[in-house]
Order: C-alpha cells, then structure tokens, then sequence
C-alpha cells in the first residue's frame, strides 16, 4: 500500500515536471562530474545556480567552495571537457587573478562558481582534481 | 581575576579597555588595536557592539594611530578581494612598519609580484606534496603523544602546541632535529617588537637574522648536491625559477613560513582543547563519531581564528558600508569579529563540530593573499586529533588558561592539563 503511493506520488511529481519542462518553466540540465580516479557522479539541475552549487548541493565530492562562490578561494577548480570549454564565457579578470595561483592549472581550468548553469549547457562534462588548493 | 594577570605582568595602558562596559562606553572611543582586551578574553562584546551599531568603525585615536576597524563578514570579504583598493603594502601589521628593518615577503606585497614569489614557493606546501609529508609527521605527532604523561597536570602549550608546531617546521624544512628550536627562536625574533622581552635591540634582531640566513644558506648549499628532495630548503634550491633567488629574498620567504606556520598552528592546537572543554557535549560527540575530526578541524580554526586582524591601506578613496575611506587610511579587517557574525554564521558563538558550510569561515582570509598554509594547517591538526582520539578519553583543562597578549595573534600561553587515558 505505501509502495503503492510512492510510485503514485513519484509519478505525479514526474508529469508535473514534465510539464513544467514542457512549458519552458522548469529546463532540468544534467551536468557530469568525473573524479581524478574516474568515479563518475550525474547531477540533475535548474538553470540559474553555478556549476559549483550543482556539485555541492548534490554531494558530488572533489569541491570545497570554501568562500562560498565569491571567486576568492581557487577551491571550487575544475577541468572542463574540451568539448565544452567553447561553450562557456570568457574568463573574467578575478577569476583568472585566483586560477593563475592554482599549483595544477591546466588548459580547461575554471572556477566552476564562475560557470552559470544555462540551459546551453545540458550534457557538460567535467573532471574535478585530485586535490584543491 | 585576569586584571590581576595584567597587572602582575605590566602596568595597564592608558589605553586598555580591561574591565569597561562595551554596551555603554561612546562608541568613538573603543580601540580593538590594544591588546589587553584580548589577553584578557573580553574582546567579543566590544565586536558585537561595532557589528551592531557601526561596522565600519572609525578610532581617531590609538597608539597605532588612526584606523578603520572592519568587523562584518561581508565587508571583511570586500576589502579582502579589492586588492587593487586595499593594498597589503607596505605592512600587513596595524605598527606602520619597524622602519629600520623589513623582509621582501611577498604577504606584504601586492600584484604582480606578490603573484610571482607566491608561485615560486607554494608548491612546497600544495597538497601533492603534502602526502610525502604525512608519513612523518604522524610518526612525530605520535613520539610526542606517547611521551606525555597520564593523570599527572602539565602545560599542553609547552609540552604539546608549541614542540609539535616545531617539529612539523622542522620536517618542511627538514631541518636538523636537534636544532629546531632556533625556528622559534627566528621566528619569535622576526616578528618581536624590540624592548618587549624577545630582543633588546634592532641589532640583536639583525644578528639573529644572519645567523638565521647563514644556518640556511649551508643547508642550500648542501641540498643543491644532492638530489631533489620534498623539503621546502631542497626544493628552492632545486627550482628552476628559484636557483638564482638572491639571498634577501631566500631569506625572506624562509622566514615568512617559519612565521607563518608557527604561532597560528600552535594556537589552534592549544585552541581545540579550550573548545572541546568548553563545549563538553561536542567533545562526547567527537568520542562517538571520530570521523568528525576532519569537519571539527575547520571549526576549531574559525572558533579561535589564530590571526585576528590584517591591516590593509586605501591606495584611493572608496565607500565601505556607507562610510567615506580616504586613500592612506589604514583598514582592519577583524576576521575575529567577521567569524562571529550572526547574519553569516548560525549560532556563531557555539563550538559546532558538525556545523553545515563549516569552511566558509574567514581564518585564512580571502583573495590573492589566502593563506599559502591553510592545507598544511589543516593536515596537522587532523593527523594530531586522530591520534588523540586513539589515545585519549580525554585532554581536561585543569586551572587558568593565559592568553597572549596581542591583538594580531590571538593564542595562549598557558594551558595546564591533565591527560585521561581511554
Ligand atoms: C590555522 C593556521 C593558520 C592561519 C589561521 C593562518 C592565517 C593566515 C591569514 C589570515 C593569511 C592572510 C594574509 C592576508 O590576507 O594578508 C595568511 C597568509 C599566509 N600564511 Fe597562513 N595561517 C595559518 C597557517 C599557516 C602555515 C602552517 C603556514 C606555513 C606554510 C602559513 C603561511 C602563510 C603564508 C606564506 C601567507 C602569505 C600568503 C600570501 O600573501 O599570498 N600559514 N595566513
Ligand atoms: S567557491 Fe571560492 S572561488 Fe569558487
């Protein structure tokens, strides 16, 4: 009988969503999160957030985020896929200020706090370090 | 009680706030720049007062001169990431510079070469190289750990903060053993106002700094032979952007780690015991779950925060939560005060070791100027409360804890204990 109502209740929220998205209100964008070691966490989010607050509020592991989004900590640092890196804006002069500290810059680093979830983005991908710092 | 400590110790200054009502002395006239406040543990009303009613606090008045004391969070966290505003030049320090003698360290420096020499030494102290560390220095938390004696009162800042926070300079260096305690010594000396007990003069500071210079120079000399090692002396000498560094600036950056690293490790480890007996209910908390060591470590560096203060200078005018900051005016971001910030921080005077968001506090500061050593802190303070938790039902405070007396570096200076065995 509960089994019954979660499924009922599940599906209900789901073809709320549904029509949500279908409308346009509510676009969910997946993002992939892959850890040094390979371990892969999907996460389903609103547009709207950075990329940091998708990593965190979903307990994907590997980012600190330790000043809590205000480009001034360097601990949200991740590796974009080359895929995407295209895609995203252009490196502001504070983000570029505190990626040019970082002791394992490379190429596709961002700070993810600096990446805006837009609805361009749906598949991104990308790999958080094996340490922050 | 502890006026009587101040006044066993020094005279009370003219300027001391010992022992006033911050609810109701004029607003005009608090000065956190005194130290006796701080020695005294009375400084968190006179911090909730200026967050209350004026943030953006101006002292006309003060043996430091005249100063902006900056006390929210988000305020501290402008100043702090407007570097372009609020330069680090030409001191960090509310004293406006011991004229005769400075280091060329880049904390003092702004864009672009406080950038250039932070890249050249922070690898030492990046998490990769880190974990080559790790296996020492728990090796060495542990000789201590067993060396203490159980049911039996001693000073834990002697006997543990302080030999602990030697040993682990010791091991970034990989200094020799037996001649660690001259890093305290250098350090002490580096940062002693001279006529107030460490050293008597501005030459006895120079010597000790020759001293201090050639005892590095020799293990330089002996490392650029040998093969590359993970120890910070091997890893300039070996550097290819460093090689060439010229003794000042050797000279320099050594000492900014020797000073970096050790009053502000040594009073978060004093500082974890003051707080797990302060709030005993955590304490048994962190007994049932040890794994909460790693999440309490960063509340333990937000509840003391070791650094109270850095000072920055207005290179032009700017407005600050409504205030007029000419340029020249010298700016204090209170970490200490932006750390208890109730609009911030839930409860932020309660010791909370599984506290949500725990590391969004503002111990190590923000910006270009973050703390190189936040890492290696945070390494050793959890390698040492794991092994205490091995050992240890408990480590209980005794009888009075002293405190420094200091409004920059906010730590202790007794701490008598006695050690209950699990
Ligand atoms: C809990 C322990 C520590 C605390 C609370 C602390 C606090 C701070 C703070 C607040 C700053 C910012 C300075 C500014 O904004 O002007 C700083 C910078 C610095 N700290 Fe730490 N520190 C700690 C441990 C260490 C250790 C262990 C080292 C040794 C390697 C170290 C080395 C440095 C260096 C080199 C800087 C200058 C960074 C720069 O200017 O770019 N610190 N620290
Ligand atoms: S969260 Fe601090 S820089 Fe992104």
């Amino acid at each position: 009988m509960i089994g019954f109502c979660l499924i009922l209740k599940a599906a209900i929220v789901a073809a709320a969503k549904n029509e949500l998205v279908a409308k346009g209100e509510l676009e969910m964008i997946n993002i992939l999160f892959i850890e040094h070691d390979g371990t892969e966490h999907p996460v389903e989010v609103k547009a709207g957030g950075s990329v940091m607050q998708a990593a965190v509020s979903n307990g994907v592991p590997g980012i600190d985020a330790d000043c809590g989004g205000s480009c001034s900590c360097a601990t949200c640092h991740v590796y974009v896929d080359s895929e995407w890196i295209d895609k995203l804006e252009t490196i502001g002069p504070t983000e570029e200020a505190m990626l040019s500290l970082s002791t394992d810059r490379q190429e596709t680093s961002r700070l993810s706090c600096q990446i805006p979830v837009a609805e361009n983005l749906d598949g991104l991908v990308v790999k958080t370090p094996e340490f922050q710092f | 009680m502890t006026e009587n400590i101040i006044q066993g110790k020094k005279k009370p200054s003219k300027w001391s706030m010992v022992g006033k009502d911050a609810s109701s002395m004029p607003l005009k006239d608090i000065d956190l720049s005194h130290p006796g406040i701080w020695q005294a543990n009375e400084y968190l009303p006179f911090l909730a007062r200026l967050r209350k009613e004026d943030p953006v606090h101006y002292c006309e008045n003060s043996a430091v001169g005249s100063y902006w004391s900056v006390t929210k969070y988000k305020d501290i966290m402008e100043v702090d990431t407007s570097p372009q505003i609020y330069s680090s030049e030409p001191t960090i320090g509310m004293v406006d510079t011991f004229e005769e003698f400075s280091f060329p360290a880049f904390i003092s420096m702004d864009p672009p070469k406080h950038d250039e020499q932070r890249k050249v030494v922070q690898g030492v102290v990046a998490p990769a190289n880190l974990k080559n560390l790790e296996g020492l220095i728990r090796q060495r938390v542990c000789n201590i750990l067993d060396s203490l004696p159980l049911e039996e009162e001693f000073d834990w800042v002697n006997r543990v903060s302080i030999e602990l926070t030697t040993q682990m300079l010791a091991t970034l260096f990989d200094f020799p053993f037996e001649d660690r305690y001259k890093l305290t010594r250098w350090s002490d000396v580096a940062t002693a106002i001279p006529g107030h007990g460490v050293i008597n003069s501005i030459e006895e500071r120079w010597e000790s700094m020759e001293e201090c210079l050639a005892y590095f120079t020799r293990l330089w000399n002996e490392r650029i032979n040998k093969e590359p090692g993970n120890d910070l002396v091997s890893m300039l000498a070996h550097g290819e952007s460093t090689r060439n560094m010229p003794p000042t600036e050797f000279l320099g950056n050594i000492i900014l780690l020797i000073v970096g690293g050790n009053d502000t490790t040594r009073n978060s480890i004093s500082g974890g015991v003051l707080a797990l007996n302060e709030f005993p209910d955590e304490y048994e908390k962190l007994r049932q779950d040890p794994s909460l060591v790693k999440n309490m470590i960063s509340e333990i560096i937000r509840w003391q925060t070791p650094l109270a203060h850095m000072r920055r200078t207005a290179k032009t005018d700017a407005v600050l939560g409504g205030k007029q900051i000419k340029a020249g005016d010298k700016v204090v971001m209170w970490y200490a005060s932006g750390n208890r910030d109730e609009e911030v921080i839930d409860r932020p005077d309660v010791f909370w070791i599984d506290r949500p968001n725990v590391r969004q506090h503002l111990s190590f500061g923000f910006g270009l100027h973050r703390c190189m050593g936040n890492r290696l802190a945070e390494m050793q303070l959890s390698i040492l409360w794991e092994e205490i938790m091995q050992r240890f039902h408990k480590v209980e405070i005794v009888g009075d804890v002293e405190r420094v007396y200091s409004s920059f570096v906010k730590g202790y200076t007794r701490m008598p204990v006695v050690l209950h065995p699990k």
